[in-house]
């Protein structure tokens, strides 16, 4: 029994180091980082809290917090609400299935840089395509101001950030869709169940435990989203736009200031873990999955 | 455009560039690149008489910013071409952006590996003075024969009295304006002082032909535009004393300016990041903004000559602090302690800013660079076209962005992190009021000049 237990750990040693190696030790590095005053290119000093003290009474890094989780928060229920909409209409059957499928990827193999930049001249201050079909059709007088106010550039931001995402939800959920047995559908029809009724109770409890998944994927690549913003606006106009992820990279890299910049990263920690935490008991765990019945 | 810490034609450059990196090789390019014989004469000659001998079988890597006007990327490829054939010196040469370049040069300097030679940008060297080689022979060398260094290249490159970089050049950013839109809002030439630059931006805005400056995170115009506003009212982030002196009615009366100015921009400067005032300008929608030459070189290039004649550049108007308080920015030459051949690194740069050589880098970056070597205000290249002269005294007028304090971390790190460029932004949009803004910036400055 030992010596199975032996020959074992040495089976999962290589998995072992290379977690250890390429995330642990990164992570842990970050994290240690945020502790010291290091900068780009001049080691530092253990300065224990200090970084995360001058955060808290730095009025950029709240607002930067702010929008992170707005973001974050407007961003994933959009795409997940649209997302699961545009599934459920592929999921049907429609002429160039397949075809009208591999359209909808379109934006997620686009690198993010190149959409970054098509969504530069949409939102442009002077020739945005959409003031120009405006002011055309009569609608609007001037040009909007898609990036220079606060509000609109969070919205304009907000808005790329779903374009860019919606595939991702959209296809990983079709595939969730499509191993939902169709006896089920066929079973309630005959019992006279109607379309929502036939969606509320079968298509999405049957599909929670995929949207666990992709909702918790897609919150991560929201919430530690960087080069739209980076592309788009820089975190202007006056840091309205800027995310914990770009004000950590500007600071560290752009300012060398690398414990500060790693302080900003560390303290995204937390905030990540939560939304796992969330997603992996709130919506994963049920106890139908395990054969139990949901109480 | 994706990368980097750039100042405005950078932008333009690197929309049409992606890659991130392009390595060339000098010794691959041999078949492209034909040195012409006359620099090759000019090498050996310089080989022979010159005070630093390169070690034998010495070889060279170098990185340098990606270029942004490729006739300079190309003439100092043949230069140091044409240095490596007369001397036998090995050299590589590698491009870099410069949001990858300034991290890689830290690395380089903290442990100690890398390339020998890098051309970076601003005040890095003195992040790392300790890594840096000591050129003061090179620098009084050239000082001594070519009229002397400019002081504010002295002062970016000389730290405790030692010279730790080469001053190599200077990239001016001045304003841009249409003479006849102008001439149409009463002006025969341009302000030379604030107020006269108010009522002529205020007048063009009542024109209908609005200029405007970059109010977003735009680390070259932004800087440069938001640091004058600052500057030109006698307000400064610190004093010689590095003590932070921001919140000043100096400050706040830079901001007043600012507020009455920003009236008169056109709509959507908010938002304009390093290319945007070029776009505008070049398509007739702006009549005054700040940059480099790269709109007057577009406008030539791309054959918009209506927009090219039209247009001329000028200093920046002088305020109530009585001198010129410009910012350019800086493109220093640095030698790193661990180079093994660091005489053959010092016979190259002295060499390239000698008079035949540094003309050819002259002449091929078309007034988007500048000298920092007093001589060199003789060179042809500003005469060839009386639009390019204001460019010619970028180095005499430019202060450094840690004025009046010492360059190193606080000034690095405030700078990068827009201090300036969004206290101007807050009181020009009127987000704050001028007294707020300045006293939040001086609060986000604390963290780095620590009290």
């Amino acid at each position: 029994m030992n010596n199975r237990n032996l020959v074992g750990l040495l089976f999962m040693l290589p998995a072992g180091v290379l977690l250890l190696v390429f995330l642990t030790y990164p992570l842990g590095l970050g994290v240690w980082l945020g502790l010291t005053d290091v900068k780009v290119g001049r080691p530092g000093q253990f300065v224990g809290l200090e970084n995360y003290g001058w955060l808290f009474d730095d009025a950029v890094f709240w607002l930067s917090v702010f929008n992170t989780f707005l973001y974050t928060v407007v961003a994933s229920i959009i795409k997940f609400a649209l997302g699961l909409w545009l599934a459920i209409l592929l999921n049907n059957h429609m002429p160039f299935k397949a075809f009208l499928r591999a359209i909808v990827l379109l934006p997620f193999i686009v690198p993010t840089v190149l959409s970054a930049l098509a969504f530069w001249w949409i939102y442009d201050s002077q020739d945005s395509v959409l003031s120009w079909v405006l002011i055309e059709a009569g609608l609007i007088d001037e040009t909007i101001d898609f990036l220079g106010d606060p509000n609109n550039a969070r919205a304009s931001v907000i808005a790329a950030n779903i374009w860019r995402g919606i595939p991702f939800v959209a296809i990983t959920l079709l595939a969730g869709l499509q191993t939902i047995p169709q006896s089920l559908y066929e079973a309630a029809t005959i019992d006279g169940a109607t379309e929502w009724q036939r969606f509320r109770k079968i298509t999405l409890p049957l599909l929670t435990p995929i949207i666990a998944v992709v909702m918790t994927f897609s919150v991560l690549f929201t919430f530690t989203d960087f080069q739209l913003i980076w592309v788009m606006t820089r975190g202007g106009p006056v840091n309205a736009t800027h995310l914990m992820a770009t004000l950590s990279y500007q600071r560290a890299i752009v300012g060398g200031s690398l414990g500060e910049g790693a302080a900003i990263a560390t303290a995204m920690i937390p905030f990540l873990l939560a939304a796992i935490l969330f997603s992996y008991f709130g919506l994963q765990n049920r106890k139908w999955q395990q054969g139990g019945r949901d109480d | 455009m994706t990368h980097s810490t750039k100042i405005n034609h950078v932008e333009v450059e690197m929309r049409r560039y992606t890659r991130r990196q392009t390595i060339k090789t000098l010794g691959a390019m041999a078949g492209a690149a034909m040195v012409p014989s006359g620099m090759l004469a000019a090498a050996r000659a310089f080989a022979e008489e010159s005070p630093w001998k390169p070690e034998p079988g010495a070889s060279i890597r170098m990185l340098r910013w990606k270029r942004f006007v490729a006739s300079e990327g190309e003439a100092t490829e043949a230069l140091l071409k044409a240095f490596s054939e007369a001397t036998g010196v090995k050299i590589r040469l590698d491009s870099e952006g410069f949001e990858d370049l300034r991290p890689k040069a830290a690395v380089a300097a903290s442990i100690g590996s890398g390339p020998d030679i890098i051309w970076t940008i601003h005040a890095d060297p003195h992040l790392y003075p300790n890594a840096m080689l000591d050129v003061t022979d090179v620098a009084n060398h050239l000082g001594s024969k070519h009229g002397g260094w400019y002081p504010i290249a002295e002062n970016y490159s000389t730290r405790d009295g030692k010279w730790i970089s080469l001053p190599y050049t200077f990239s001016g950013n001045f304003l841009n304006y249409r003479i006849s839109q102008m001439k149409a809002a009463g002006f025969d030439t341009f302000p030379d002082n604030t107020d006269d630059f108010l009522t002529l931006m205020l007048e063009l805005k009542k024109a209908g032909t609005p200029g405007g400056f970059a109010l977003g995170n735009a680390s070259g115009d932004g800087n440069c535009w938001a640091h004058w506003v600052l500057w030109s009212h006698g307000g400064k982030m610190v004093d010689a004393n590095d003590n932070l002196v921001l919140n000043s009615p100096e400050t706040v009366a830079g901001l007043e300016y600012v507020a009455k100015l920003g009236k008169a921009f056109i709509p959507g400067v908010a938002s304009w990041l390093d290319g945007h005032n070029n776009k505008a300008f070049l398509q007739g929608a702006c009549s005054v903004t700040n940059n480099g030459i790269s709109i007057y070189a577009a406008a030539q290039r791309e054959g918009l000559t209506e927009i090219a004649e039209d247009m001329d550049h000028a200093y920046w108007p002088t305020g109530p602090a009585g001198v010129p308080t410009e910012f350019h920015v800086q493109f220093p030459m640095t030698v790193y302690n661990h180079t093994k051949y660091p005489n053959a690194c010092k016979a190259l740069l002295a060499w390239l800013m000698e008079a035949e050589q540094y003309s050819k880098f002259l002449e091929s970056s078309v007034g988007y660079l500048s000298h920092t070597l007093t001589e060199y205000d003789n060179n042809p290249v500003w005469e060839a076209d009386p639009k390019r002269k204001v460019f010619k005294d970028t180095t005499l007028r430019s202060r450094s962005f840690a004025h009046e304090g010492s360059l190193g971390y606080a000034a690095a790190s405030v700078f990068a992190d827009f201090i300036v460029v969004n206290m101007v932004a807050e009181a020009a949009l009127g987000s704050k009021t001028p007294e707020q803004a300045a006293a939040d910036a001086h609060k986000r400055a604390e963290r780095y000049y620590k009290i």
